[in-house]
């Protein structure tokens, strides 16, 4: 069902809220958190509330999607749309456009609608704020998650993460990789067992996933990274083998190749972000191994 | 549940992963190249569950790139054959969605040998369609035997593995053997089927699979009792009045009767699914999560576990009879084909223990599994003493039960505490309600089944949720004097088929002034 709200207010709201699960019984059960969504436009409204509704399934929550409207309108005005049942998967959909001053408290108007003594997550499915914990919106959640891949400079946006890094942040860039990490790193637990003395990462100019992938091997093996613009690869050499993970560009098959030992192929498609982000919201303390990443890239060697 | 270590195989000692950290938790552990080899492919558990599992692993990225898949059985058929009955299963049974890029990788690594057990060619060319997948599908020499047949041909399928070479452990390798219920049908029989796999694969090699604790509930046993404050403070004697666990069916035995006669309703679930569910419910804390640890504990109490005496008044044996099995019509078990008229087989059984630990001392455990009951349901329910002083006129607290904690195993798992509320309204009146955490409807689309868990964790080498051989030989001890004394003398009596037991169930209750939960 989806009902929606033109100039309102947050009491009214909160009180049809609880109006429509006393109508339809209890339709929210056991959600685990809230999470906070923030947009500057309506392009990717539909997307973003798809894919968290996605991720409700297997994190009941409710999800608000704050939509910075029009800052420069006369009077401040909040219109309201709440989507429960079959429109809002395990949880509600709060979504708020927030027009003219009232934009820039964003904060105020989602504090009534977080629920109690759950943990808050927010996301910036375009970008992100240079320094998500300093956001308005970021303050009030434990879990900060940016997407660098959908920005206008996603190389620049993957550096400067760390700069503004806070622990609790992370970016959907590094879900998008998790599977190539363990299949390396799974690689890795076979004989021959020796030390990764090179690595090369290639692929898109403008996949940050990769950049940040460059920077966790930096950051975990002795020896040169480079991030090379080509087809997509990673190539981790040891002195006795070369082990290297490919796939075509928009494939969804991977080969893993070692020196002297049949290929193999794997399926390995292209993360979309609902699943990015269901991953992202199965821990919520501080991703350690994301900070070094981000890290390691400043040593990873561009060619 | 998983201790998960940074550090490689035992084969290659000292060596460290440096691409893998404790600290990162989103990495999933894929196991490496391997090859499992399934024995009786046509079974129902090979097609329903084997399989399927094997797939949906596949889907969500959790086998290796280098991963083969034999069937073994006597059918006279090719690899596509095979691969078309694998491609079935999961279509029809699998959890995750069909995906072909999923399917035609997996289907690459599919093999068949065709055989029999007592044949040793067969063996031969076993050995010889493994040797050719570690050589063009890089499986590395690293097999998993999975025995999805009747225990009677576990010892020639462990020789005939022995004897080709495949079972011997090898630098850099691994075998492993895995086995499902029942193991052995009593403690002689139980020791004489580990005695025999065991002379083959050595104990850290043998994986039994009880699929309970392969669910995700089972394991929130563990989390609920030792990751909160609120519930092991009234973990005891002081509190808890009794315990119930349960685990009803409401189906009959169409079709498998020939298995099911002489073995009945304790052999087949209170020794392995009961107990296991006992076991976790009852024991100390371990020191850590740690395989060794977790054993260490469930061993601890399953020998502390005693029967409460005379067992003519602390168990009940049943055997269901025709009747309407909600708004269907069946009929009794020994009109079920398969059966012989006089089969004293039961169908249904209850016991009670007692638990000889300053913990549980004085707290009855009730036990209690049956087919054509009322519905299909697995639970704990923990049931509370009543308070001690009510401060409340009799007329105010008429409707108020026991406290009580329920965790539903299975179907809409989750966790149901009851306890009494005041009833709206000027009168000072109470009465009993529940709350409920309901993990199945809410966290259901990314709960693994049973066997996914439990096949990755074998390929993994992660024993934490097999019982080992001391635990089956501990249960059977348990149940032992049980079978020996209704073999003695008496047969179950006959229940209507779709109630909840025959009343022999009830008065065995009563007799200790309790009632069984209607879950």
């Amino acid at each position: 069902m989806i009902v929606d709200l033109p100039n309102t207010n947050t009491n009214d709201i909160n009180k049809k809220i609880t109006g429509l699960r006393e109508e339809g019984g209890a339709i929210t059960l056991s959600r685990v958190l809230t999470l906070v969504i923030s947009l500057d436009s309506d392009d990717v409204l539909e997307d973003s509330i798809e894919a968290a509704n996605f991720a409700s399934r297997e994190h009941p929550c409710r999800v608000i999607v704050v939509v910075h409207g029009d800052r420069s309108a006369d009077e401040p005005r909040l219109d309201a749309q709440l989507r429960v049942g079959g429109d809002a998967g395990a949880g509600e959909v709060v979504s708020l456009r927030l027009n003219g001053e009232l934009a820039d408290h964003a904060s105020s108007v989602v504090l009534p609608f977080l629920l109690p003594d759950t943990p808050v997550v927010a996301w910036w499915p375009k970008g992100g704020p240079d320094v998500p914990a300093e956001d308005p919106l970021g303050r009030l959640a434990i879990r900060r998650i940016t997407n660098a891949t959908d920005c206008a400079d996603p190389l620049a946006a993957i550096k400067s993460r760390l700069q503004g890094y806070t622990a609790g942040d992370t970016d959907l860039a590094w879900a998008r990789i998790t599977y190539w990490r363990a299949l390396l790193a799974s690689a890795l637990d076979q004989a021959p067992f020796e030390p990764v003395t090179s690595a090369v990462v290639s692929g898109l100019r403008d996949e940050p996933s990769l950049d940040v992938l460059a920077g966790w091997l930096a950051a975990r093996i002795d020896g040169p990274v480079q991030r090379a613009v080509g087809d997509l690869k990673v190539e981790l050499v040891r002195s006795s083998e070369t082990i290297i993970l490919k796939r075509p560009q928009t494939g969804i098959t991977a080969t893993l190749t070692r020196t002297s030992r049949p290929e193999a192929r794997i399926p390995l498609a292209r993360r979309e972000a609902k699943e990015c982000l269901a991953e992202d919201l199965r821990r919520l303390d501080a991703d350690e191994i994301y900070h070094e990443a981000l890290e390691g890239i400043d040593k990873v060697q561009y060619t | 549940m998983t201790a998960v270590s940074d550090k490689a195989t035992s084969a290659g000692k000292g060596w460290r992963n440096r691409l893998r950290d404790k600290r990162d938790k989103r990495m999933p552990r894929i196991p490496g190249p391997c090859g499992v080899v399934i024995f009786g492919v046509t079974g129902d558990l090979a097609t329903k569950k084997l399989m399927p599992a094997i797939y949906d692993l596949a889907n969500r990225g959790l086998l290796p790139a280098n991963f083969a898949l034999v069937g073994f059985a006597r059918r006279d058929w090719t690899d596509e054959d095979f691969g078309k009955l694998v491609c079935d299963a999961v279509r029809k049974h699998a959890r995750t969605p069909y995906r072909q890029e999923v399917w035609d990788r997996l289907a690459e690594g599919i093999r068949f040998v065709q055989g029999t057990f007592d044949d040793a060619k067969s063996f031969e060319r076993l050995t010889e369609t493994l040797e050719k997948l570690d050589n063009e599908r890089g499986t590395g020499g690293n097999h998993a035997f999975y025995l999805s047949i009747p225990p009677k041909a576990f010892q020639q399928v462990c020789e005939q593995l022995q004897k080709s070479g495949l079972a011997r452990p090898q630098e850099g390798r691994w075998s492993r053997v895995v086995i499902e219920k029942p193991f052995g049908h009593d403690l002689d029989s139980a020791k004489e089927l580990n005695g025999v796999v065991n002379s083959v694969f050595p104990e850290e090699s043998v994986f039994r699979i009880d699929h309970y604790l392969g669910k995700e509930t089972v394991q929130n046993i563990l989390a609920l009792r030792f990751a909160n404050e609120l519930y092991e403070p009234i973990w005891n004697n002081n509190y808890v009045d009794s315990v119930q666990i349960t685990m009803a069916e409401d189906i009959g035995l169409g079709g498998r009767g020939g298995y099911y006669d002489g073995v009945g309703a304790a052999r087949d679930v209170i020794q392995n699914h009961l107990i296991q569910l006992l076991a976790l419910t009852a024991m100390e804390e371990p020191v850590s999560f740690s395989p060794h640890e977790l054993q260490a504990e469930k061993i601890k109490v399953l020998s502390a576990i005693r029967l409460m005496q005379p067992l003519d008044d602390t168990t009940a044996r049943g055997q269901y009879a025709a009747g309407w099995q909600g708004s269907e019509k069946v009929t009794g078990l020994l009109d079920e084909e398969g059966f012989s008229k006089e089969s004293t087989t039961e169908t249904y059984a209850a016991i009670t223990l007692e638990i000889d630990t300053r913990r549980w001392a004085g707290v009855p455990f009730f036990l209690r599994t049956g087919k054509r009951l009322g519905r299909r349901v697995t639970e704990i329910a923990l049931i509370f003493k009543r308070a001690p002083h009510l401060p409340f006129d009799k007329t105010m607290t008429e409707e108020l039960g026991q406290n009580a904690l329920v965790i539903r195993v299975q179907p809409d798992e989750g966790i149901t505490t009851r306890f009494g509320s005041k009833v709206p309204g000027s009168a000072m009146e109470v009465r009993d309600v529940n709350m409920d955490f309901s993990y199945g409807s809410a966290f259901a689309e990314d709960s693994p089944e049973a066997y996914e868990r439990l096949i990755l964790d074998m390929l993994l080498g992660e024993p934490s949720l097999f019982p080992t051989n001391a635990e089956v030989e501990l249960s059977w001890e348990i149940l032992d004097p049980v079978l020996d004394d209704w073999a003695s003398h008496g047969k179950p009596e006959a229940y209507e088929s779709g109630t909840w037991g025959p009343g022999s169930a009830d008065e065995m209750m009563h007799r200790m002034g309790r009632e069984w939960r209607r879950p």
